[in-house]
């Protein structure tokens, strides 16, 4: 049903967004629709997949499970914020080399959550990268090719 | 498998990276729910929560009456709009499938009642209180229960659960089993699988009434194809239809065919002249898209003593679902051409029986029926080798179709190309290290550890389905446009086909640009599913540039005074043949093509089409070994070590085929570990989210060894056979057969997948008791 809009004011790749949202609207809905910020997917209905994960206050989060309302105050950074122009962020060229994505669907969600490892845990073994995974579901690739990504970029970021 | 090029001059078999990759990685890939148009309408759908009712009233004046909807249809609005499937037999069974019931409903999840609305969230909401009245009806979910005497109907004006049944026969199979001193059987079921793409399906049509035209985006894996089948239900004219499948965040099989919300959202448009869309959430998606496998089987193998296999029968009996999709009835079909796998048998007989059940509809999965295939054949090779006290390797070895056999014809009637079995199963076991891993597993079975070694060998066959097009057209300065109706959804085809395309025309990679998923801009296509790109994709392609470089070379013979049959190819144009100094470049062939400058008698123009067909399936072909271990006190499995052998003919971008054979696996394990779709007894899904379908996590993969040998296609310009199903294919057989192994020393002799730690544990639990 339909309640009165609250406003928010949500930092969104360093660019100062202001908006009268429904409460229920979800974080990855105002992304996407209010903001046209497409590259943050939805795979699920039930927080399982991770395709909608972005960072809130530098910490990776499933978009989905975020209510917009929640976000205010806060910074979010997606996907197409990532990189520095037309510089990839070594995940996303680590991906790319790698050949850690195929349809491509999940891969905002798993550079997300990658890089967010990243800044935690500059060294993680496969096992701390397949962990730090569980929220995040590909079916195209069999994750080896993610994990080797990983595991490149962790080694371009040291 | 190496990803080192092997010929360094060519680009075929160079592990380019992929071109499609950075817009993927910046948030700016285009699906189908990113289309933007302004005045969108949204729809949301009203399902059954019953798996067989009929339908005594539905109330939708309320939601008819909340803000933002723009109106409300059931199935009395969509009359005889319905989705057909094509005829296989004569007499096959067909039951209705309205885009919108019809006073009745067969499956959770068929669709009662559509809301279109301003928003997706307000015709959610609406949809939510349609009030719809039930008259419950029996309800049948296992197939093989379907075809038993008195079952219930899963349609009750079929008046029988029964769609079609095929036959073959070769040899003389009764002779065969009269004479066989040993007969192996086994009954054996494949779960039911979800495709489980990440991207659900959607779809999205803009209706132009001013000139009769209907464009649709689509997540579609054929949008040719997705084009006739929406002509041929909504009653428009195909040319009228413009088809784009945009990117596609997957599709494994399950949207190769046209689903009821496409031809709903598609005469939603049209009737309303406001473009339209649906999308569906992850557990619409559980419920009405195609789901795999769910096949019995009952086989029985004639042996002689000494270990030759004489004779093959097999029934399957497929579980349909409760409607028919334009691919439904497929998959099952495959055993017709595949039951006797890598095996000189001679004498077969199969059956194919389909039932319907008030599940959602399968249809092709990746593989699609070959899993079911080779695990049949390839359990009952272990099987047979068991009861005979025979080694595994050897009952394999003893039976293979041999390399100068080839081309052969089966058992089954179907003439395999080429292939070297033998070659592939000892490479798996030089790789895995084979002898020590019966030590190992011999040392732990004496401690009284559950350890168990596996092997598969199976062919793969990839091609099929009709003809694939290609084109290559070089514009006036020289810049090559590839058109290809094999539409990529993740499989890389625009950086692939730019190889192809490249090494053929020798220019730089960079020059080419390829396009595919559209049906104005592509001439026609058939699309990307059974492992048919490379072969069919890039055999059109192949010939297409064949016959380009052929026109240029005559072209370029006219700019240079010399005969055609004296012009070469070098890099970037042509030359005279020991002339290097003579030459012309692409630019200026194509200059003079499109400016008369062609030889007399010839087309201006550099644009050749090729529709390609070679009329015969390519058949890849591999080995894999599995270790496992079962933790006895809680069932858990654990794959120890993985080793995957693949012979595709040439590789034409190894790092892409070794993807393809990672997510392959993948799924090919989750089939063998941890996925099944549920329905309890009252035709309920138990698994219709993610919470319970178990979809493999990073976590899941075990290490893995990845080997290949090659043997060429005769049959394909390019060499090339089929990847894309080989995980889906060989690793499960494999870990099936190592479970065995590994519960062998408790008299345990099959238990069908997934092997998940409850079904061990009980089984293990059972047999102890006995």
């Amino acid at each position: 049903m339909k309640h009165a809009a609250l406003p928010i004011n949500v930092a969104v790749n360093g660019k100062a967004r202001a908006a009268e949202v429904e409460p229920r609207l979800l974080l990855v809905h105002f992304l996407r629709e209010n903001l046209g910020l497409t590259g943050t997917h939805v795979g699920c209905d039930t927080s399982q997949c991770g395709a909608c994960t972005v960072h809130l206050n530098g910490a990776a989060v499933k978009s989905c499970t975020v209510l917009a309302v929640q976000a205010d105050g806060a910074e979010v950074t997606t996907i197409e914020g990532l990189a520095d122009g037309a510089d990839l962020h070594p995940v996303q060229a680590a991906f790319q080399q790698e050949h850690g994505l195929q349809c491509g669907y999940c891969t905002p969600g798993m550079v997300m959550t990658a890089a967010h490892l990243l800044e935690t845990q500059p060294d993680p073994d496969d096992d701390a990268i397949k962990h730090a995974l569980e929220g995040n579901l590909c079916r195209c690739t069999g994750y080896v090719n993610i994990v080797k990504a990983i595991r490149a970029a962790a080694e371009q970021m040291r | 498998m190496s990803t080192e090029q092997n010929n360094p001059d060519s680009l075929i078999g160079a592990s380019i990276r992929r071109v499609e990759d950075p817009p993927l990685l910046t948030g700016q890939g285009c699906y189908v729910d990113d289309v933007k148009l302004p005045g969108i309408l949204h729809v949301a759908i009203h399902r059954s929560t019953h798996p067989h009712a009929r339908i005594v009233s539905i109330d939708t004046a309320e939601a008819a009456a909340m803000p933002g909807v723009v109106c409300v249809l059931t199935g009395d609005d969509t009359g005889d709009l319905a989705l057909r499937a094509p005829m296989l037999t004569p007499d096959m069974n067909m039951p209705e499938h309205p885009v919108l019931a019809r006073g009745s409903v067969h499956a959770v999840g068929a669709p009662i009642a559509a809301v279109v609305a301003e928003s997706r969230a307000l015709a959610e909401d609406a949809a939510a209180v349609i009030g719809v009245e039930y008259d419950p009806l029996p309800v049948v979910t296992d197939a093989e229960a379907a075809l038993e005497d008195g079952s219930p109907l899963a349609h009750e004006e079929l008046g029988t659960n029964h769609c079609y049944t095929m036959k073959k026969e070769n040899g003389d199979v009764d002779k065969a089993f009269a004479e066989a001193d040993h007969i192996c059987r086994l009954h054996m079921k494949s779960p039911r699988l979800v495709a489980m793409s990440m991207e659900a399906r959607g779809v999205l049509a803009y209706p132009d009434p001013i000139r009769n035209e209907l464009t649709v985006w689509m997540s579609t894996q054929g949008p040719h194809r997705s084009r006739a089948d929406l002509a041929n239900s909504l009653g428009f004219p195909e040319n009228r239809i413009h088809v784009i499948a945009p990117n596609v965040g997957g599709g494994f099989g399950s949207k190769g065919c046209v689903y009821r919300e496409d031809v709903l959202v598609c005469h939603v448009a049209q009737k309303l002249n406001r473009p339209v869309k649906w999308m569906a959430t992850r557990s619409e998606d559980f419920l009405t898209t195609c789901q795999g496998r769910d096949q019995a089987m009952t086989s029985e193998l004639a042996l002689s003593k000494d270990g030759r296999m004489l004779g093959l029968k097999v029934r399957v009996v497929a579980n349909l679902g409760a409607y028919l999709h334009s691919a439904t009835a497929g998959p099952p079909q495959r055993m017709l051409v595949m039951a006797p796998g890598c095996y000189q048998i001679q004498d077969v007989r199969v059956e194919i029986v389909s039932a319907f059940t008030n599940t959602v509809p399968t249809g092709p999965y990746r593989g699609a029926g070959r899993p079911e295939s080779v695990l049949n054949i390839e359990r009952l090779a272990d099987k047979a080798a068991r009861d005979l006290g025979m080694d595994t390797l050897e009952i394999r070895r003893k039976n293979y179709i041999q390399p100068d056999q080839f081309p052969y014809r089966t058992g089954v009637n179907v003439v395999y190309d080429s292939g070297d079995y033998e070659k592939s199963l000892d490479e798996a076991l030089r790789l895995s290290d084979y002898d020590r891993l019966i030590r190992m597993r011999d040392e732990a079975r004496e401690r009284g550890e559950l350890v168990g070694v596996g092997v598969s060998t199976f062919v793969e066959p990839s091609g099929g389905a009709g003809f694939e097009s290609g084109a290559v057209r070089v514009d006036r300065t020289g810049a090559v446009t590839v058109l290809t109706g094999s539409s990529s959804h993740g499989q890389g085809h625009e950086t692939v086909w730019a190889q192809v395309a490249a090494d053929l025309l020798k220019v730089p990679m960079e020059s080419v640009v390829v396009r595919h998923g559209d049906t104005i801009a592509i001439q026609q296509g058939t699309g990307t599913f059974g492992s048919r790109s490379a072969v069919m994709g890039g055999g059109a392609l192949a010939t297409a540039a064949e016959r380009l470089v052929a026109k240029a070379k005559a072209i370029a013979g006219n700019l240079m005074e010399a005969s055609p049959d004296d012009v070469v190819q070098v890099e970037g144009g042509f030359a005279v043949a020991g002339v290097p100094e003579r030459n012309v470049t692409w630019r200026q062939v194509a200059g003079a093509a499109h400016a008369k400058g062609t030889p007399a008698g010839m087309d201006p123009g550099l644009h050749e089409i090729a529709f390609f067909d070679p009329n015969r399936e390519a058949w890849g072909f591999g080995a894999h070994v599995a270790l496992v271990r079962i933790d006895a006190d809680t069932g858990e499995l654990t794959i120890e070590k993985l080793v995957l052998v693949d012979d595709i003919g040439v590789v034409l971008n190894p790092m892409i085929v070794e993807a393809q054979v990672h997510g392959g696996l993948a799924q090919g394990l989750g089939e063998a570990l941890c996925e099944q779709m549920v329905f309890d007894e009252e035709g309920q899904p138990r698994t219709g989210t993610l919470m319970d379908y178990a979809v493999p996590r990073a976590s899941t993969m075990p290490p893995l060894i990845l080997g290949e040998t090659e043997t060429l296609n005769p049959f394909n310009p390019l060499g090339v056979k089929g990847v894309g199903e080989a995980g889906t294919n060989g690793a499960p057989p494999a870990v099936a057969n190592a479970v065995m192994d590994a519960l062998s020393p408790l008299g345990i002799d099959h238990i069908d997948m997934p092997y998940t730690a409850p079904k061990l544990w009980r089984a293990i639990k059972e047999a102890r008791k006995g």
